[in-house]
């Protein structure tokens, strides 16, 4: 079997764009990144299936010049699956907004609270990185964008 | 074959047909308990009578009435009966004590008319990735239950529940395209999907690609299975949901993910050539885990932990490879699911009853709510494995099978296991007696606990002391599942009938050539007959 490069390498383009959208932290770039790895798989998958060839309906061309439907039916189930999970994204994506007007992900509640008694202690790293700005990380990481006690209905 | 293979797909129909059911009648809150409860009651039932039919032979279900390798089939053999089984009882109880739940208060995490179909639609994809004789379908069960779970583990869309579901679903959506990754080049590499066919043709492919398809898999497992490197999304992700939510997810949702770990390395990957690493992984998983779990001071967030540490005690038995080994493994899966889900539902009632899960504000329960004190710590030892429970039977089987292997790394394993079993023993005597015993820091806010909460948390407690006294008989089929793993041609033989080559074909086909043409050859293209 030899795959056709020309798809190979869309494969390699969609994988790497998704990964990097994912690894952002806005919700609307890391849907679009699942959008694109989700594409990326299923042209896999179809990749995977052979090579190109005459559409598989019996009697209408002799088997050997078939294309594998197998692939196809499965593939078509993957992007149906795809598209009710990027709905669902969406819908995140939109509720996060209407809450905080913006649609970052937002900090843990555990990091923050790590990131709180690291500050309370002494400064305990000052590198090349803290030296421009005058600060420990630990302050920096108090100074971050902090949800947990703004905002937030206590129960 | 026998006559019960009817029942097999009834545990992902009846609740698929309920869910829509539900949701029509999403404005009439009192018929909506009626349709699932006894849904659910029907599928525990289903799962019975498979559990004891399944002894005799896998249960083998052709969906549409195309005989593998081509149709996709449902198999009951004794591991997913049992999975099946244990799930549908503890999905029943949690169904209960939420409706107890959303009678008793009002509170945004009472059933919405949304409720019932998302968690009929969770049971049936568990039930369907337990079935599934074919992976693509496996990851179609998967792909229905995390749709499910979304819903779910953000119910109410409070700010808390966005900012726990991103992390879960983005994780959840990646694990996914993993595993299709590893499905499209498993699919490149043999032409098949179906389990049967595929433990047949792996052995004759290049060994290194081989390996290649086993590590892409069980990344995709790994992650919906919580092992450590894999597992820092679950611990942030599950606590905010509501209470039964949570106990419905930390029972089943990572178990699912083990049981595709278990299913794929006993009939696709015998001989285990990545054993080194998940036993390493396993080691990880159970230490690292119950190191969280001791540093937490939410209950909910030390279960959570113990629940991913836990999840080690399974890979080590999995990865022994022995009969022994996947016994006890087995034995655990079962075992596990029912502790932890009753743990969180007992969470529920001291959060109802104390107000708070944070354990430096509970305290003084154990004189207001003494029935609740016996609920939490009977499940509470049973996860730590104090004798006679059944965590102490599974883990004294994993040890034993541990050191039955012999090698250093299982001896190490075994150190590391009792170490994390008196880990697990502390963190949750420190729980108990800072939720039940110390000095309240503020006073409870009321002692309430409807029935129906208390019931259902009750029955699930008694399963898991029925574990215990049911142990023997238990053990045996466990014994039995394992080894039909070492001999995988039972479940072969079950699915692929015809000399290890399915007919491929349509009954409707077999039966046209029944009548007519009964001297045709068997390995023509299927297609469907036209009817005359």
């Amino acid at each position: 079997m030899t795959p056709n490069v020309t798809l190979v390498i869309a494969i390699g383009v969609l994988f790497a764009a998704g990964v990097y959208l994912l690894l952002e932290r806005s919700l609307s770039r890391v849907l679009i990144g699942v959008v694109l790895l989700g594409n990326g798989a299923n042209l896999l998958f179809l990749v995977a299936g052979g090579r190109a060839g005459r559409p598989p309906i019996v009697g209408a061309a002799d088997e050997g010049q078939m294309s594998d439907p197998l692939p196809q039916a499965m593939v078509l189930t993957a992007i149906v699956i795809t598209l009710g999970m990027t709905a669902f994204l969406l819908a995140m994506a939109y509720r996060s907004w209407q809450l905080q007007r913006h649609d970052e992900v937002q900090d843990d509640v555990e990091d923050r609270r790590i990131a709180r008694l690291a500050a309370i202690d002494e400064r305990a790293v000052t590198d090349a990185d803290t030296e421009a700005t005058a600060q420990s990380l630990d302050e920096e990481a108090e100074e971050a964008r902090d949800e947990t006690d703004e905002g937030v209905v206590q129960p | 074959m026998s006559d019960w293979t009817w029942v097999v797909p009834l545990p992902v129909v009846i609740p698929l047909f309920s869910a829509g059911l539900t949701l029509a009648l999403y404005r009439r809150p009192r018929v909506q308990p009626v349709v699932s409860v006894t849904a659910l009651a029907l599928v525990l039932a289903a799962s019975l009578v498979l559990l004891f039919q399944a002894d005799n032979g896998p249960l083998v279900v052709d969906v549409g009435g195309w005989a593998a390798p081509v149709g996709i089939n449902l198999v009951a053999d004794r591991l997913s009966s049992l999975m099946l089984t244990i799930s549908s009882a503890v999905t029943l109880c949690v169904l209960l004590y939420s409706l107890a739940q959303g009678r008793d208060d009002d509170e945004e995490s009472a059933p919405v008319s949304i409720y019932h179909p998302t968690f009929l639609v969770l049971a049936a994809g568990v039930a369907n990735a337990f079935l599934s004789g074919d992976l693509f379908n496996i990851y179609v069960g998967f792909e229905i239950l995390l749709a499910a779970s979304f819903v779910l583990i953000t119910l109410g869309g409070t700010r808390d529940r966005i900012r726990a579901g991103t992390i879960y679903v983005v994780v959840a959506l990646l694990s996914s395209v993993l595993f299709l990754v590893a499905l499209a080049a498993i699919y490149a590499a043999t032409g098949t999907v179906n389990l049967a066919q595929l433990s047949l043709r792996l052995p004759h492919i290049d060994p290194d690609v081989r390996l290649t398809l086993q590590v892409l898999l069980l990344l995709a497992f790994a992650v919906k299975a919580a092992v450590f490197p894999l597992s820092a999304w679950l611990p942030d992700s599950y606590p905010t949901a509501p209470a039964p939510v949570t106990a419905v997810f930390a029972g089943l949702l990572t178990k699912v993910g083990v049981y595709a770990i278990i299913r794929t390395q006993t009939l696709l990957f015998p001989g285990g050539q990545l054993d080194d690493v998940l036993m390493w992984a396993a080691l990880a998983t159970m230490v690292v885990g119950i190191l969280g779990a001791v540093a937490q001071d939410d209950i909910k967030r030390l279960l959570s932990f113990t629940l991913v540490s836990h999840i080690g005690y399974m890979i080590f038995g999995i990865a022994l490879s022995t009969e022994a080994g996947w016994t006890a493994a087995v034995y655990y899966v079962a075992h596990h699911i029912t502790v932890q889900t009753a743990l969180f539902l007992v969470v529920g009632l001291v959060e109802r009853v104390g107000g708070s899960t944070s354990l430096t504000r509970l305290g003084g329960l154990a004189k207001i709510a003494p029935v609740l004190a016996i609920l939490f710590f009977v499940p509470a030892m049973n996860l730590a494995g104090i004798p006679p429970l059944s965590g102490f039977l599974g883990k004294l089987g994993l040890l034993q099978a541990g050191v039955d292997a012999g090698t250093p790394l299982a001896y190490v394993l075994v150190v590391g296991s009792v170490v994390t079993s008196l880990l697990t023993l502390y963190a949750l005597v420190k729980a108990w007696n800072k939720a039940f015993w110390q000095s309240p820091a503020d006073t409870p806010r009321r002692a309430h606990l409807p029935f129906g909460m208390v019931g259902p948390t009750a029955a699930l407690v008694l399963v898991g002391l029925t574990l215990t006294f049911a142990a023997g008989p238990l053990y045996a089929y466990t014994e039995r599942a394992a080894n039909a793993f070492t001999l995988r041609t039972t479940y072969i033989h079950a699915v692929l009938p015809d000399g290890e080559r399915g007919e491929g074909e349509s009954a409707d086909v077999t039966e046209e050539r029944a009548e007519e043409q009964p001297d045709e050859q068997p390995d023509e293209p299927a297609t469907t007959g036209e009817h005359p």
